[in-house]
Order: C-alpha cells, then structure tokens, then sequence
C-alpha cells in the first residue's frame, strides 16, 4: 500500500518548463504547492564546456526515467511502431537546462488559423483531413501572460511592435508587445552581419530573435559568456534562464513549494465523483500517495497522454478525463526538420556561437505573406545561427566533392571545418485525423507500464511549405556567397520530438478537446494540465516561451478562482 | 568513468603553466613517434619490448611509463592492431599532418567500448574479425599486414556494403568505426583520443574558452590556439570538493 502523505493544495507533476513557471504564481498567491520530479538538481559544475559529454554521450539524460520509456513511432497505423530515443531530459528545470532558449511569442494568426483562413481565402483552404480548430482565445488574452514570463525568467530580444510602434531592428511581423523586452538582444557576429546583409538585399527583414538568455547582469544572474556549448548544454554562468535558475528558487525561497526529486508518478488518483485526489509516486523502494486539492500534470506530451490513458478509475474506465475519447487525439510534432546546407569559400567564425545566436527572417512564415497563388496555408521562420563544434564540425557533408574519408577528406574538413551552416526552418504544422497519441500494445517501461505510441505523419501541406521554405532559403545562403547548397529530404513519419503539441487539447468544445480555456479539464474540474499537450497549433517557432505564458495563466486562474475549482 | 585519468591527461598534454615538464615530455614523445612507438597498438607490437624496458629503468618519464602501463580495456591485441590501421586509412598520418593515430583514437575508442559504446562491443568484435577475414581470404594477409592501397580498397568494399560477416552490415560498421574515429580524434582530450590536441589544430579549432569575447570571434582561426581540456578547469573536477574544503578552513582561520 502507498505511504500516504500530508495533504497539500497542489501537487504538479513534472518541474520543467511548465511546471517550473506555474510554482511561482501559486506560491505568491499563499497555495502550497509539492513539486514531483523525476530528476534531479544540477549546479554549473555539472555543464562542463564538452562536446562529448553533450551530444553523444547524452549525459545526464541516458540514465533518466525519459530514456526508460521514449516512445515508439510509426507513420501510419498499419506500420509497426519502433522506438527510439526520447528528446526531453528529467531534472529540476527539465529540458530548459540545456534547451536552445528561443523564446517566441505566437504570431497571433497562429491563434485563430482557421476563422483567418475563411475570412481571407475562403474555409476550402483548410486541409480537409486537418482537425485544427482556432483556439479559445486571440493572441491579445495571452500578451499579458507572455508579458510576466519574459521580465520572469528574462528574456533578450529586439521588439519589433511596442503598441502598434513597428522597429525594423526587431521582427515587424511580431503581435502588438506592451512593453520591449527586458535585455537587449544577444550580440550580433561576422556571420550574422553577411547573413542579415544578404537578407536586406532580398527585401527582407532580418532580425535576432528572442532568447532566455541574459546579456547583462539580470536578477543575480550574470550576461552570456559566448563559450560556445550551448547547444545542448547547461549554462556553466547561469546564463541561460532555466526554471531551475528564475521561477523555481523564488517559489522555493517563498517557503511555499517542496521540491521532491527523483519521484516517479505512477497514477493519478480519482474519486466515484470523478474529482482527482491526488498522486501516487514511486521514490526509492516507497510507493506514496500524496494528496491534494488540485493537481497540476506538466510532465511533457508524450507522459501527459501516457499517464492519462494509464490513470484508469470506476469514474474513467478509457483513462483519465477520455470519456470523450479525446486523449492523444490531435497530436503533431513540430515540422522543424528539411534544413538547407550551405558551403561558403570563407570561414564564418561560429565556434564560440550558440543556438539563439543568429539571424531570423520571418516574411515566409504564418500569414505574414498572400497565399492567394499557393497550395498551402500557414509558412516557415527561417533562422541561420552561430554554433558550431569540432566533432560536429569534423562530421559536416562534404557537399560531394570529396569522399568521406581519407587524405582528400582530411584536407576538405581542414579547409572547410568553420565554413559551412545549416539551416533551422520551423514550419506552420497541424493536427490531423489518424494522427494521435495512445498507448503501444507490446512495448513497456521497467516498471511494468505501456510507453506512448506516436502514430502520426506529416501531411501535404507541411510538405508544400517545407519545399516553399527550402527554395526561399537557397536563396538567402546564395545571396550571401554560398558557393555549394544542399536540401534535405521534406520527411513522413513524425518522430518524438522536443516540439511536441496536441494530445489533451484546450478548447471550449468538450467533445473535441481535454481542458478548456482555462487548461482544467472539462471532465475533471480539479486536474489542470500544463505544456505544449494543449496548445491546437504549432507557430513557426520554438513553443517553450508560449507553453510558460499558457502555464502562468492557468496557475493565477487557480489562484483566482481557487473556491470555484476545488468546490 | 569510474577511473581516474586525469592526470595521466595533464601529463600527456603539457599546460601552459607548466612550462618545466613541457621539454622532456615532447622530446620523449617525438622519440616514441618517430620509433613507431606511440599509440595503442604500438604496445603490443613487437617493439613494445623497448617501452617495457624503459618502464623498468629508472628514472621513466612519465609519458612512457603510463603507455607501458595503459591496458587494452576492451579490444584484443589483433582487434587493436587492426583497428589502428583502419583508423589511419580513415584520417591518415600523411603530409598534410597528424591524423587519428597520433590523436589516439583507438585508445579512446577501446575506453569508450567499456563505458559509452558498450552496446558496440559485439559489433566490433564481428566487424574486426570480417575485415581479417576478407584480408585473408583476398590477400593472404591480416588487413593491417596489407599496404595501404590495398587496406583502402578493403575498406571501399566495406563502406558500399559488398563484405559479409559484419553485424548488423557492412556498411553500418564502417559507418559506426568512422564516427567513433571522428569522435577519438576531435572529442576532449579527457577522453583518451585528441593527444597533444592535434584534431582540434587540423581543423583550425582555438580551443575551450569559458569566455569568448567580440574580438575573439571576429579573430577566428587565427587565435591562437589555447590547447585546453574542458577539465582543466577544476570547476568541473572530482577536485573542487577538496578545494572548497580548504578555501573554507582559510576564511576560518
């Protein structure tokens, strides 16, 4: 039998990017709140600047409860599911510890694809197998939220839209912003300066995009150090804004918040009333209950359907708040794959680069261009960026001019190894019938337990941007003297990817969606549900920054609304 | 890993401040170099003799005497001795510089087998033993018995998937021995391959910097190069515990 605990107002399930920013309005507002995560802490001592370490030997993820139960994937249901590794990693702050920190609001198109679309080119033009629907809200009901996060966790960035004020120096595309940013955006490079160059030359406007990252002395913590390991690294000067670094510690020193690590949830604990009454959790040899008015689930997509769908009870016979069949429908992974590759005859000065370093170009992405002519809606943000690493470096494409080893490809990567880049292009991507989320018949984690089943595709509408997108990139890496470009495949089968969306969807139609407006679920008032789990649409860019702001909003209408939701 | 190299490293890889210990290690190095005496393989070659024996006189610099006492942890002799030589046909040793043999990539290779490869141990041992196989069977000779040419002409038939015996294919094995090459010789020294840092200056790589700063950047490859391993800052050692324990009893007293 679990050990039961003492009761708590909120229990949130996972400390990452989601749950690592809901802690810090619960815990102003007085609630006390316990803090499950299936990781541990990590201090700078930890991000040793190595690539090794980093990239493939995946520490410290390899060991974590994610590696246990990635999930499988196929493309279609008559395909056998196979799995692979899992993107996301456990620890207090979750994947923010060493995420690229792109922080980008929504353009506010994304919020409401499908009424824009009928009212500009007409309903056909939705993708008739496509289930999106506009979300329950415009993109002005979240500008405060994104607002809070922002000077929260601390964000550097250019704005490009200050109440209606447009600056050409930021992203003149962006939703109207109340206020600029906090710091000032991360420094610009040799590579950036040819890459924004070249994008004036095309009538574009280029722009460095939002990061949480500092670029000066920001809350205690101190500015970028531009070593170089950022990309999938943790921040050896707390630069990079974690939860684990901004919003945990300040809910922790409020006295309000337990952080319990290396707490495994198993089930999520329902009454005949059909009211959740808490968690059980797995830490050490010790099952535990731990009770609580409110539980808050913020452990990723693929746990949060996963732990769903297992969470079965008298009350939800299909799994928790799935009387409607809706959980694990309207799943995507984010098209952020079919870079373009680009050799230049010049070294380009990116090993002290980073991820969110880099040059961005939105006049393709969204709506922010006349589909009138075109065979698809939505676009891509096209970003180039600085980072760049000797073994990745040593393993770059040799553009078939060489073999791939031997003395002519050791004097190729000699001359080359700082010459090349290679594009990120994140794409407008949407949920689809047959698309979904479930549990896989035949693969388990250690404890005994199904992992999550990715049946999924991408459809002719993202491959039609993907294509749309490579050509508009050829053209901007030949604009600034690329001598040798190469495009990759447009992709099928949608892998586990670390942007996920979809599976408990928010909406206010209960019969197509999980949570409603608010993120509670409509079939368990008391069950809120945090990450990119709700969001209906995917942007053309990083969901991190949205996924917190949609988190915020959640907890201070938990905080607001407490009677309300635990009556 | 479990043990503790780290001062095998800062032997093998002269710092900066520690300009005393530079001469007669690079010396001794060139020596071992120019006798065929450096690397992995070259231990369990016949003139490993000649290392054994300088190990037992005394004074040993200590550069030889921690190749003298270094084991192969995973691979076999052959395994090894085979293994270099694909490893030099991949980034040769040639006049453009030192390639994956003076980076010791299959010592860093043999260690990763026993921690981070691990699940690649049985496919190394097929792979090796495939490519002896053909060497044989082809030419008479175990592949590192062959002359180049001939090595280089084994391993395209590889790469294109036209040898059997390899697990899970050929072409999957040539694949994976490249990529843990590449790994050996541009990974951090710590690691075991990168001796003497010479994938980092290949490919015009400055170094690990905790800090880099504009004119850095704009300065590229012509920094100069800092020749540092992540663990020479001890920040990020098993040593900081102790450090912080005497800096404590400092402020104390």
């Amino acid at each position: 039998m679990p050990k039961s605990l003492p009761k708590t107002d909120v229990v949130i399930i996972g400390m990452g990017a989601a749950g690592g920013v809901a802690v810090l309005p619960l815990t102003n507002a007085g609630l006390k709140v316990v803090g499950l995560e299936a990781g541990g802490w990590l201090s700078p001592r930890d991000f040793a600047p190595d690539e090794l370490r980093n990239g493939s030997r995946n520490w410290p993820q390899s060991v974590q409860k994610a590696a246990t139960e990635a999930p499988t994937v196929r493309a279609t249901p008559n395909d056998q599911a196979v799995q692979g590794g899992h993107p996301m990693m456990n620890a207090v702050g979750g994947t923010t510890v060493h995420y690229w920190a792109q922080s980008w609001r929504l353009n506010p198109w994304d919020f409401k694809v499908v009424s824009a679309t009928r009212e500009r080119y007409g309903i056909d033009r939705i993708p008739e197998d496509s289930t999106v629907e506009d979300w329950p809200f415009g993109y002005q009901e979240l500008e405060p939220y994104y607002d809070k996060v922002e000077y929260s966790v601390g964000i550097s960035g250019q704005a490009g839209n200050v109440r209606g004020a447009i600056n050409r120096a930021g992203n003149i595309f962006e939703g109207e912003r109340q206020r600029e940013y906090p710091m000032q955006p991360l420094r610009n490079s040799p590579f950036t300066d040819m890459m924004s160059e070249a994008a004036r030359k095309l009538d574009c406007n280029p722009f460095q995009g939002p990061a949480a990252i500092t670029t000066e002395l920001y809350d205690g913590r101190p500015p970028c150090q531009y070593h170089g390991f950022c990309n999938k690294g943790g921040c050896h000067v707390q630069a990079k804004g974690s939860t684990a670094v901004t919003t945990i510690p300040k809910a922790v020193d409020s006295g309000n918040l337990d952080v319990v690590t290396f707490a495994r949830v198993t089930n999520i604990v329902t009454d005949n009333a059909g009211k959740v009454t808490g968690v059980d959790y797995i830490k050490g040899n010790q099952t535990y209950f731990q009770p609580a008015d409110v539980v808050l689930l913020s452990s990723y997509a693929y746990e949060n359907v996963r732990l769903m769908l297992l969470s079965k009870s008298r009350a939800f016979p299909n799994g928790l708040s799935n009387n409607a069949g809706q959980v694990g429908q309207h799943y995507l992974s984010h098209h952020q794959g079919a870079p373009v590759m680009a050799l230049f005859d010049r070294d380009l000065h990116n090993w002290y680069g980073l991820p969110a370093q880099g040059v961005a170009i939105d006049e393709w992405a969204d709506d922010n261009f006349d589909h009138s002519g075109l065979n698809f809606i939505g676009g891509a943000h096209l970003l180039v960026y600085t980072d760049r690493k000797p073994m990745r470096a040593a393993k770059m494409s040799t553009f078939g001019e060489t073999a791939n080893w031997g003395s002519d490809w050791k004097a190729f990567i000699m001359k080359n190894a700082d010459r090349s880049n290679t594009s990120y292009i994140q794409k407008t991507t949407l949920p689809y019938a047959d698309n979904y989320l479930d549990l896989d018949p035949v693969v388990k984690d250690p404890l005994g337990f199904p992992v999550t089943r990715i049946t999924a595709r991408y459809r002719d509408n993202e491959k039609r941007i993907a294509r749309f997108s490579q050509d508009k990139m050829e053209q901007w890496y030949l604009e600034a003297g690329a001598i040798k470009v190469t495009k990759f495949g447009v992709g099928n089968a949608m892998g586990a990817s670390t942007h996920a969306y979809g599976g408990t969807r928010m909406g206010n139609n209960s019969q197509t969606n999980v949570v409603n407006q608010f993120g509670f679920c409509h079939e368990v008032p008391n069950l809120g549900i945090l990450g990119g789990s709700v969001m209906g649409t995917s942007g053309s860019r990083n969901p991190t920054l949205t996924v917190q702001a949609l988190s915020w909003r959640t907890a201070e209408y938990l905080a607001n609304n407490w009677r309300s939701v635990v009556a | 890993m479990a043990r503790d190299i780290k001062n095998d490293d800062s032997s093998l890889h002269p710092r900066e401040d520690q300009p005393e210990d530079q001469p007669t290690n690079l010396s001794r190095r060139n020596l071992l170099k120019s006798a065929g005496l450096f690397g992995a393989a070259a231990v369990s070659s016949a003139a490993g003799t000649q290392v054994l024996a300088a190990d037992s006189s005394s004074p040993v610099p200590r550069t030889i005497a921690i190749i003298a006492r270094e084991a192969l942890e995973v691979l076999t002799a052959e395994e090894a001795q085979t293994l270099e030589a694909i490893c030099d046909c991949l980034i040769p040793s040639d006049g453009n510089g030192p390639g994956a043999k003076e980076a010791r990539a299959v010592h860093y290779i043999d260690r990763s087998l026993a921690s981070h490869n691990s699940g690649a141990r049985h496919n190394y041992m097929v792979g090796l033993s495939a490519i002896n196989d053909f060497a044989r069977k082809t030419r008479k000779k175990p592949f590192y018995q062959l002359i180049r040419d001939q090595q280089n002409s084994i391993l395209t038939a590889v790469q294109a998937n036209k040898v059997d015996g390899f697990a899970p294919s050929a072409s999957g094995f040539f694949n994976m021995v490249r990529s843990h090459t590449i790994d050996g010789t541009f990974s951090d020294p710590y690691y075991g391959g990168n001796q003497n840092f010479v994938g980092w200056d290949m490919i015009r790589y400055p170094g690990i910097r905790l800090s880099a700063s504009e004119t850095d950047v704009r300065q590229g490859a012509s920094l100069e190069p800092n020749h540092q391993s992540a663990y020479d800052n001890q920040t990020y050692t098993k040593m900081i515990s102790n450090m912080n324990g005497q800096m404590e009893g400092g402020d104390h007293a």
